[in-house]
């Protein structure tokens, strides 16, 4: 049953992965990351990280793919800039060279892998939000609070960088 | 764990990172190779969380965490550029980005 719902949701995932490259429209693109995040939020689910999955939805889905469509109907994007997308010999390229790294990470994966391998923990001791947490609060506090830096960092820089350089004039 | 879903698990995380590969080199429009971007990321992260339950330990979850707030930052800042290279160049094509001056 796991194994089908992690087949099923892997597909889902892929199927919006390839929206995301294939389609000319940055909207279309933008939905195909939706169905790409929330799948890869139901596979957290199946691997027993709950609390990921939280994340991955609400940070995700939640912020992000908005930030972009919000961009992306900001920018007005007209139908010129679609069009301009061409397949080019630089394409084919691209394409073939990633089929060969899926090709050799698929072989390496399957070949290096034996059953009895690793370290399997019960499902009820993985992934509970509670050791998350305090993991989070004691070994991992200092990566933590350097985090919330960057993100303030990170405002700061969208604050300036709007401000200052739009409209092409310095002040 | 069982060792199938832990390959399969690999292999569709190989499978994500070079469709967002694929899209950096074939697309051009920089919002698109942001997403693509997001895609690579992503990938990286089910390969983390496969890595924390194949071997029963709770640290890879909180890598995971890590690199998403990471991820949320490098968002904004990203298309905060697109933004202002958009109003001063009215495009987003990469390929007409081509000089450091306006």
């Amino acid at each position: 049953m796991q194994l089908v719902l992690f087949v099923l949701f892997g597909l889902f995932a892929v199927l919006g992965g390839l929206i995301v490259v294939g389609n000319r429209n940055p909207i279309y693109s933008a939905l195909g990351l939706v169905v790409a995040l929330f799948s890869i939020s139901a596979l957290y689910v199946i691997l027993g990280a709950y609390f990921v999955a939280a994340v991955q939805v609400i940070v995700y889905a939640g912020a992000i793919v908005v930030l972009f469509l919000f961009v992306i109907m900001l920018l007005n994007l007209n139908d010129r800039e679609r069009l301009r997308e061409q397949f080019t010999l630089r394409s084919v390229i691209g394409i073939v060279l990633g089929l060969v790294f899926v090709a050799v990470t698929g072989l390496t994966v399957w070949a290096v892998v034996h059953p009895g391998t690793g370290a399997a923990m019960p499902l009820s001791d993985v992934g509970h939000t509670k050791q998350v947490g305090r993991l989070l609060f004691s070994n991992y506090l200092l990566p933590f609070e350097v985090t919330s830096v960057i993100l303030l960092a990170g405002m700061v820089g969208v604050l300036v960088l709007i401000r200052f350089h739009g409209r092409g004039h310095r002040s | 764990m069982d060792p199938t879903i832990f390959r399969l698990c690999m292999t569709l995380s190989a499978i994500l990172f070079t469709l967002g590969v694929v899209g950096v080199v074939v697309r051009r429009n920089a919002i698109v190779l942001f997403m693509c971007i997001e895609l690579m990321l992503n990938a990286a992260n089910l390969a983390f969380v496969g890595f924390a339950r194949y071997f029963g330990s709770l640290d890879g979850q909180l890598f995971v965490f890590f690199v998403m707030a990471v991820a949320a930052a490098e968002v904004a800042i990203g298309l905060a550029i697109i933004v202002v290279v958009f109003r001063n160049r009215e495009t987003v094509h990469v390929d007409e980005m081509k000089s450091l001056k306006q």
